[in-house]
């Protein structure tokens, strides 16, 4: 628990510590980074989706000015100790071989084919525009619902029907379809999306021949785990491996997975005997980064008449890329186990089946799996109430999981630890006006203007994770809390922020406790050889899980502080107590009191407490919480439709988000704007498209539509406070809910605000030139979320008529 | 084949050999070592890697070392004077105008030209100017908030600085937990 403290950080609007080196251009990212001796790596990379390889020429390339290596699959293996690995669950029956250089076939568009070491990086450039590859084409798998089927071309011969894994969950909904009142089914796509972290990848390999140890430095959200995976990969010890991650320019979820260029860095590092840098460019990055998101999303829900919802039954495809992911079916699972959402309902059936395809394999992107299962939970639920002739709000309050019935088995897999969603909905409703919002809409529409208002209600899982409940792993960080002999405190800390701003909040935190001044304390974190074994920054777990452990340590350092001041004050170690910085004996009169100062002090030097008391005052502490955490909120958003233009323009942006206790509420802002932005960019920008061949048509910048300052709207952000028992500080993770959020509600305020023209669903993105093309050619143009409803009928069969 | 080009960044002139096909953001990066000028994409749309050419803006991945010939170049690290954070610096800082703080150089070079054309932007007029640059993080809301702080600072008299979005949490514990 925490303490309450005059110093008073926890809770407060404290600048960030992080910013005075990124504001004067002082970081320290992969790239900036350039030791002596340092030489370049360059990737040749596929242009086709699917081939043979065949011969591969490159004595040319070999020859050129400044070369000092060149690494074909073939070469690469010899050195290679595993593939890269991508973590099974479901049905898997075997893991295709992910080589860092592809040996037989190649199955994207960007799967490695050869790389070079030169001096300069043009050197290294213009040395693999000389390598020759000779390429039998093959057909190309792309759409996942084809790819499954008996005769379609295979990515993997030992995967039969391109199917990676299926995954069911939930429990038998066939009665309830049956006896349903009501029913609502659809098809959703959840269109694929390329996460952008700002930074692309870098890879920074030192290899040092004295002890044979390699040091990498690279862009990562979890070196502990990567420097584990890259053991596996390249054949050096884990603890000859150093992994550094610095200064990394974002993440999103992109940043967690092992990759072949840190694998090929490294393995070349040690044949060159220099420093080997990669960076990658974002041309590349858009092929060679993990994609987010691409699933097809078969719903059907049942209700009874006066709306109480009985039952929910989904299958999702879910696209894989080419190979296996560290994560790629681990993204499913997040979706299916939080698929009910907010909502107590007693039946829920979840299948995902995974496929591999001729794309860049996916993995992780914000929200991982939740925002899948929030968009079609949440637009599912506005048709069902458009079916009952309901408030898409009414429907919602009626069918909330109540404050009592906390802790609540969501029947999938999931016990969530609180909420009170209706609060959080009623204080929305009320900032964003909601009834005079749907009269002003009522007005406009009269005058031929369309206004639409769109709603989320949302509820996430997060913090991963549970020590046991997991499938990879158990979860947990770790914190080492070092009260130094000067009464100064450096922690180090196994998660690894990237914009999180965690080295102001643990700062926060440790100073309250130990009622030092905030200058006094240092956050550390980010390099393998300084931390215990943390776990990283993803799942919005940071604070959740890192800061439980920090807690957990400062306790300990606590106890044993206590300890020596009862030996200085000569008292019982029970009788002393800690307030406001000073150490002092219960119920002793005459203020007699030792300062955490020179607690510390004494700790390092008093040759009194040599037989008595270990030296030091430090503690290394691992926090396993029991549970996940469960953010929630109500999202609401107006909008309005130009018919001229077909785009859509927001008006109001309402959220009122409940992450628990805040430990800043300026940053807690922050991971909010940012969310939201990723999540409504879905919703009216972003997509990644294929062409029949299997190129990525949308791979620039140029082509790929990121939101920039201008489209974007003022968000108005309020939020409740629902502690939770999972961790000692009662939050709950903030750093994915915006994106989870957000997404249904603009397409819910789009179709709402072109219902008088009989939409009831647009496939995201809401692009000007789709918008028009309904307004002006009818509903019918939009084609049911990319399929007739026929389809979508098949699919579930008669049994719900 | 080098060429000389000699040129002033942050009040330090240089006189460099380098290859023609040097862009000036590696000039900035490897030959200077001034690695506070990001690079964020291959098409000139981030803006991370921004800094002024006399007086003006630039991506400066648009542009070859070699046309920079007498230029005067002001990069992220040439813009704190004297220990003192230039007032979009200290924006930035306030209105918790970065996370990853990889976009912010090249946001914050924008930012000074933005505010030398027009002293007092409107919050559109804001979000406009800086549209060619992108960030990943922060929606942008925070970086608005940044430049009408500076606008203020800079500018006695501009616009007011919006109040924060939420309520201060109480500064008091929670019920206690386990
Ligand atoms: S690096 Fe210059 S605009 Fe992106
Ligand atoms: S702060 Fe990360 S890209 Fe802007």
């Amino acid at each position: 628990m925490l303490t309450a403290n005059p110093t008073g950080y926890v809770g407060s609007r404290i600048k960030r510590r992080e910013d005075p080196r990124l504001v004067t251009g002082n970081g320290n990212f992969t790239d900036d980074l350039t030791p002596v001796g340092t030489v370049y790596l360059h990737m040749l990379r596929s242009p086709y989706a699917h081939a043979k390889i065949g011969s591969i020429n490159t004595a040319a390339a070999k020859a050129m000015p400044g070369v000092l290596a060149v690494f074909t699959g073939e070469d690469l293996k010899k050195d290679l100790a595993g593939p890269i690995p991508g973590v099974p669950y479901g049905t898997v029956q075997t893991v295709p071989a992910y080589y860092p250089i592809a040996t037989d076939k190649v199955r994207f568009v960007g799967n490695i084919v050869a790389a070079v070491v030169a001096e300069t990086r043009g050197q290294a450039r213009d040395a693999a525009e000389a390598i020759e590859v000779q390429y039998d084409v093959l057909p190309v798998v792309l759409d996942m619902e084809k790819a499954v089927k008996d005769g379609s071309p295979l990515l993997h011969d030992e995967i039969a029907n391109n199917i990676c894994t299926e995954i069911e969950l939930g429990n038998d909904v066939t009665e309830a379809f049956n006896t349903a009142e009501v029913t609502v089914e659809h098809r959703f796509v959840n269109q694929r999306l390329v996460p952008n972290a700002l930074e692309n990848r870098v890879a920074l390999a030192e290899f040092h021949q004295g002890d044979e140890s390699v040091t990498l430095t690279v862009t990562s959200q979890n070196p502990h785990i990567l420097r584990t995976l890259l053991s596996g990969e390249i054949g050096i010890a884990e603890h000859k491996i150093r992994v550094v991650a610095p200064d990394v320019g974002g993440g999103f979820g992109s940043k967690i997975a092992t990759y072949a260029e840190e694998v090929i860095a490294c393995i070349a590092s040690r044949k060159v005997k220099k420093p080997v840098k990669w960076t990658e460019t974002r041309s590349e990055s858009f092929v060679a980064t993990i994609h987010g998101r691409d699933n097809i999303d078969y719903i059907r829900m049942s209700a009874t008449k006066d709306g109480k919802i009985t039952g929910l039954d989904i299958t999702a495809y879910a696209n894989m890329g080419a190979y296996m992911s560290l994560l790629g079916p681990t993204v499913p699972v997040l979706c299916g186990v939080i698929v009910p959402g907010p909502y107590a309902i007693p039946n829920v059936h979840f299948k995902a089946i995974c496929v591999y395809t001729n794309t860049t394999p996916t993995d992780a992107y914000r929200g991982a799996g939740r925002p899948e299962a929030t968009y079609m939970l949440e637009r599912t639920m506005n048709m069902m109430a458009e079916k009952l002739g309901m408030d898409p709000m009414e429907l919602r309050r009626k069918n909330f999981i109540q404050p009592d019935q906390f802790p609540y088995f969501n029947i999938v897999a999931l016990n969530y630890d609180s909420g009170n969603y209706e609060a959080a909905m009623d204080k929305a409703l009320e900032i964003f006006g909601y009834n005079e919002m749907r009269k002003t809409q009522e007005e406009a529409r009269k005058n031929g203007k369309y206004i639409g208002i769109g709603q989320s209600t949302y509820v996430e899982v997060c913090g991963l994770g549970p020590g046991s409940g997991m499938t990879i792993s158990r979860g947990y960080d770790c914190a080492v809390v070092r009260a130094e002999l000067t009464g100064k405190v450096t922690v180090f800390t196994g998660v690894a922020p990237h914009g999180q701003g965690q080295e102001t909040t643990f700062a926060q935190i440790v100073a309250d406790e130990f009622n030092v001044p905030i200058e006094d304390v240092t956050i550390k974190h980010g390099d393998t050889e300084m931390t215990p074994y943390g776990m990283g920054t993803y799942g919005s777990r940071g604070t959740a899980v890192g800061g439980g452990a920090l807690m957990l340590a400062i306790g300990s350092v606590k106890d044993k502080a206590k300890k020596i001041a009862a030996f200085q004050m000569e008292a019982n170690e029970e009788d002393i107590v800690f307030e406001g910085g000073k150490f002092s004996v219960k119920g002793a009169s005459g203020g007699k009191s030792i300062s955490f100062q020179e607690v510390c002090l004494k700790a390092y030097i008093d040759p009194k407490m040599a037989p008595v008391i270990e030296p030091g005052l430090e503690a290394t502490r691992y926090f396993e919480p029991g549970n996940f955490v469960y953010p929630f909120g109500t999202h609401l958003a107006a909008v309005e439709v130009d018919a001229e233009t077909g785009n859509v323009k927001i008006l109001k942006y309402v959220c009122v988000d409940d992450c628990g206790k805040q430990l800043n509420p300026m940053i807690v802002e922050g991971q909010i704007h940012g969310g939201l932005t990723q999540g409504i960019a879905q919703a009216l920008y972003e997509e990644a498209v294929y062409d029949d061949n299997g190129q990525l048509v949308s791979g620039t910048l140029m082509d790929y539509a990121l939101p920039t300052a201008a489209e974007l709207p003022h968000y108005t952000l309020d939020h409740t406070v629902t502690p939770t028992t999972v961790n000692p500080l009662g939050v709950k993770g903030i750093g994915e809910a915006g994106t989870i959020a957000s997404t249904p509600v603009i397409v819910n305020a789009v179709v709402d605000a072109l219902k008088p023209l009989g939409v009831k669903d647009i496939q995201m993105p809401l692009r000007p030139e789709k918008v028009w093309k309904i307004i002006h050619n009818g509903a019918s143009a939009n084609g049911s979320a990319g399929a007739d409803a026929s389809v979508v009928e098949q699919h579930f069969g008669e049994d719900n008529k | 084949m080098k060429k000389t080009v000699k040129l002033t960044v942050n009040g330090t002139t240089y006189e460099r050999d380098v290859e023609p096909r040097t862009l000036l953001v590696h000039f900035l990066r490897d030959n200077l070592g001034l690695t506070g000028t990001h690079i964020g994409c291959d098409t000139s749309q981030c803006g991370a890697c921004t800094v002024l050419v006399n007086g003006q803006s630039l991506k400066s991945c648009t542009a070859f070392a070699v046309q920079m010939q007498g230029a005067e170049i002001t990069t992220i690290e040439g813009l704190a004077k004297e220990g003192e954070l230039h007032p979009i610096q200290q924006g930035f800082w306030e209105m918790h105008g970065l996370q990853c703080g990889y976009c912010t150089p090249g946001m914050i070079m924008q930012s000074v030209q933005l505010l030398d054309r027009n002293a007092n932007p409107s919050e559109e007029e804001i979000r406009h100017g800086i549209e060619g640059n992108l960030c990943r993080c922060t929606g942008y809301q925070n970086i608005v908030k940044s430049i009408q702080w500076a606008a203020q600072h800079k500018n006695q008299g501009a616009t007011e600085v919006p109040e924060a979005d939420a309520p201060q949490v109480d500064p008091k514990p929670i019920s206690p937990v386990p």
